[in-house]
C-alpha cells in the first residue's frame, strides 16, 4: 500500500496522459470516421474502394505496428513533426496514430447503424426528391448513430484502453510506461497495479453504463 | 438494407454528376498517394538497396519467418487457452448457485475492463518473483491473451448459450434430462453453432494483440521485423514495417473471412432459429450477454 501512495501523484499524472490522449483521438476518430462511412456508402465506386481499403487495412493491423511505425517511420524517417519538443511531438503523432486507428472502428459501427435503418426510410426520402446528400445528413444518419451510440460506446471504451499502448509509439508519460518504469525500479508491486486499473475501471464503467442507458433512451421505436 | 437504396438509378444528369465526381475521386486519391509516394521519395524510401534484404532467402530464414513462428505460437497458445478459460467462465457465469456465478460474474467483468498492457506488464514482472527467474515475456504475453480474450468469449459462450430458443431447454427438462444433460445434449451443440463467427472475429483481436509483446521484448513478427532486422540491415524500416504490415494483413483478413463466411452459413442455416450471437459489447451491465441476432456489428478489439 506504501508504494502506491508513494507513486500515486506521478501514476494520476501519467493516467491524465491517457485522458488526454483519449479525448485527442476520439475527436480525430469521430471526424474521420464519419467520413470515411460517407465514402463507403457514395454512388462513387472510387471512394466506396478507397474507404473499404482504408478500414480493411487498419482494421487489420496491431495497434502496436500502427503506432510504432508512426513514431519511428514516419516522425523519425519521413520528417513528420509535429513540435520540436520531443514530448509534445510523440503526444501528437500517438493521438493522431490511435484517432486513425480508432477511426476505421467508428466507420464500421456507423455502417452497421446505417444497415439498422429500414429501406423504407430511405426509398420514401427519395420518393420526396431528397439527394443523396440530403438523404444521408437529413434521414439516414440520425437514425444510425442513436442505433449504434451502445457499439460506439464500446469503441471508445476499447480507444481508451489502447491508449495505454501510447508506450510504443514513444510517447513515456502515460500511465502504462510510468507503472513499467516504477516496476523496473521495485518489483512487481500489486497495489500499485491495482491502483491504475481502478482509475481506469472508474473512468470505463460509467462510460458503459451511459451510453447504454442513453442508447436506450434515444432507441427509435419502430 | 443494401447501400445501394441509398441513392438512385442515377438519370441522365445525375450520371454526368456521378461521373464528375468519379474524376474527381479518383485525382484526388491519386494525388494522396502520390504525395505518400514523393514524401518516400525525398527521403530515399524507394531506393533498391534498401529493399534487396527482403529479396534474400536468408532475411527470411532469419528474420521473418522465426517472428512469424513466436507470433502464431503465442497465438495458438492463447487461442487455446483462452477457448477453455471462456467455455469454463462462461458456463460458469450460467450457473443456478451463486457463489460460482457470482465469483465468475466479477473475474470476467474485471478482466475485461482492464486495458490488456498493463495486464501483461503486470504478469511479466510479478512472474520472476513468484517463479523464479527466467524470461517471461512469452509467459506473459499467453497469459495476458487468455485472461483478457477468455473473458471475451465467456461473455460470447454465455450469449450464445442464452441464445437458444428457450423452449429446447423446457423440453430436454420435460423428457427427464438432468441440468448438466440439457446444458451438454441439447444447449451446447447448438450454440457452439451460433458462437462461432463471434468467437472467429475474437481470435482476429487477440492474433493483433500479439503484438503488443513487441513492448515487453517477445520475440514475435513485429519484433523481429521491426527492431532488429532494421538494426541489421540500416534504412530498411519502412520497408519492413510495410513487409510485416502484408504479413499481418493478409493473416488476419484471412481469419475475417472465415469469420464471415460462417456467420453467413449460419444464418443461412434453417435448424438455427436465433441467428448468430454478436460480440458482446464492451460493458455486461449494459446489455452483453443478450443474444443480439444481429452478426453485423464489428468486433471491437
Amino acid at each position: 500500500m506504501d508504494e502506491l501512495i508513494t507513486h500515486a501523484p506521478e501514476l494520476a499524472r501519467g493516467f491524465l496522459e491517457n485522458v488526454k490522449l483519449s479525448l485527442v483521438a476520439l475527436v480525430v476518430s469521430f471526424i474521420l470516421g464519419t467520413i470515411l462511412v460517407a465514402m463507403r456508402v457514395s454512388p462513387t465506386p472510387v471512394l466506396r474502394a478507397a474507404g473499404m481499403v482504408y478500414v480493411n487495412v487498419v482494421r487489420n493491423t496491431p495497434l502496436t505496428l500502427v503506432l510504432a511505425f508512426s513514431a519511428l517511420g514516419l516522425s523519425d524517417q519521413l520528417g513528420l513533426v509535429f513540435s520540436d519538443q520531443p514530448e509534445t511531438n510523440s503526444f501528437w503523432i500517438v493521438s493522431l496514430g490511435l484517432g486513425a486507428y480508432t477511426a476505421a472502428f467508428v466507420c464500421e459501427a456507423l455502417r452497421a447503424g446505417i444497415n439498422t435503418v429500414p429501406m423504407g426510410q430511405a426509398e420514401a426520402s427519395r420518393a420526396i426528391g431528397l439527394t443523396f446528400f440530403q438523404t444521408l445528413t437529413m434521414i439516414i444518419l440520425p437514425q444510425a448513430f442513436r442505433a449504434v451510440i451502445a457499439p460506439l460506446g464500446s469503441v471508445v471504451i476499447a480507444m481508451i484502453k489502447n491508449s495505454t499502448v501510447a508506450t510504443a509509439g514513444g510517447y513515456l508519460l502515460d500511465s502504462a510506461a510510468r507503472m513499467k518504469i516504477i516496476f523496473d525500479d521495485t518489483g512487481a508491486s500489486i497495489p500499485i497495479f491495482l491502483g491504475v486499473i481502478a482509475a481506469f475501471m472508474a473512468l470505463i464503467l460509467p462510460i458503459g453504463y451511459f451510453t447504454g442507458w442513453l442508447s436506450r433512451k434515444l432507441a427509435v421505436v419502430r | 438494407m443494401s447501400t445501394s437504396v441509398l441513392f438512385d438509378t442515377p438519370g441522365p444528369r445525375a450520371r454526368v454528376r456521378n461521373h464528375l465526381l468519379t474524376v474527381v475521386s479518383v485525382v484526388l486519391v491519386a494525388a494522396a498517394l502520390y504525395g505518400v509516394y514523393r514524401g518516400f521519395d525525398a527521403k530515399g524510401q524507394w531506393e533498391g538497396k534498401i529493399w534487396e534484404p527482403f529479396l534474400r532467402a536468408e532475411t527470411w530464414e532469419v528474420y521473418i519467418i522465426p517472428g512469424l513462428i513466436g507470433t502464431l505460437r503465442a497465438a495458438a497458445a492463447a487461442a487455446v487457452l483462452a477457448m477453455l478459460f471462456g467455455a469454463v467462465f462462461g458456463l460458469a457465469r450460467l450457473s443456478d448457485h451463486a457463489w460460482i456465478r457470482v465469483p465468475a460474474g466479477v473475474i470476467v467483468e474485471v478482466f475485461r475492463a482492464i486495458p490488456l498492457l498493463l495486464l501483461i506488464f503486470f504478469i511479466f514482472y510479478l512472474a520472476p518473483s513468484v517463479m523464479g527467474g527466467g524470461d517471461y515475456a512469452f509467459f506473459a504475453v499467453v497469459f495476458g491473451l487468455t485472461l483478457y480474450n477468455g473473458s471475451v468469449l465467456a461473455e460470447v459462450v454465455r450469449a450464445g448459450v442464452l441464445s437458444v430458443a428457450r423452449g429446447q431447454s423446457e423440453a430436454g427438462y420435460a423428457i427427464g434430462m438432468r441440468k448438466n444433460q440439457v446444458m451438454r445434449v441439447i444447449l451446447l451443440p447448438q450454440a457452439v453453432t451460433a458462437m462461432m463467427p463471434a468467437i472467429v472475429s475474437q481470435l482476429v483481436v487477440l492474433l493483433k494483440d500479439t503484438a503488443l509483446g513487441y513492448i515487453i521484448a517477445y520475440v514475435d513478427l513485429l519484433n523481429t521485423g521491426f527492431r532488429i532486422m532494421p538494426a541489421a540491415f540500416f534504412g530498411s524500416l519502412i520497408p519492413a514495417a510495410i513487409v510485416i504490415g502484408i504479413i499481418y494483413v493478409a493473416l488476419n483478413m484471412s481469419l475475417s473471412y472465415l469469420a464471415t463466411w460462417l456467420e453467413r452459413r449460419t444464418r443461412r442455416s434453417r435448424k438455427l432459429a436465433g441467428g448468430p450471437v454478436g460480440p458482446p459489447s464492451a460493458m455486461a451491465a449494459v446489455g452483453a450477454g443478450q443474444p443480439t441476432g444481429g452478426g453485423d456489428l464489428p468486433m471491437v478489439d
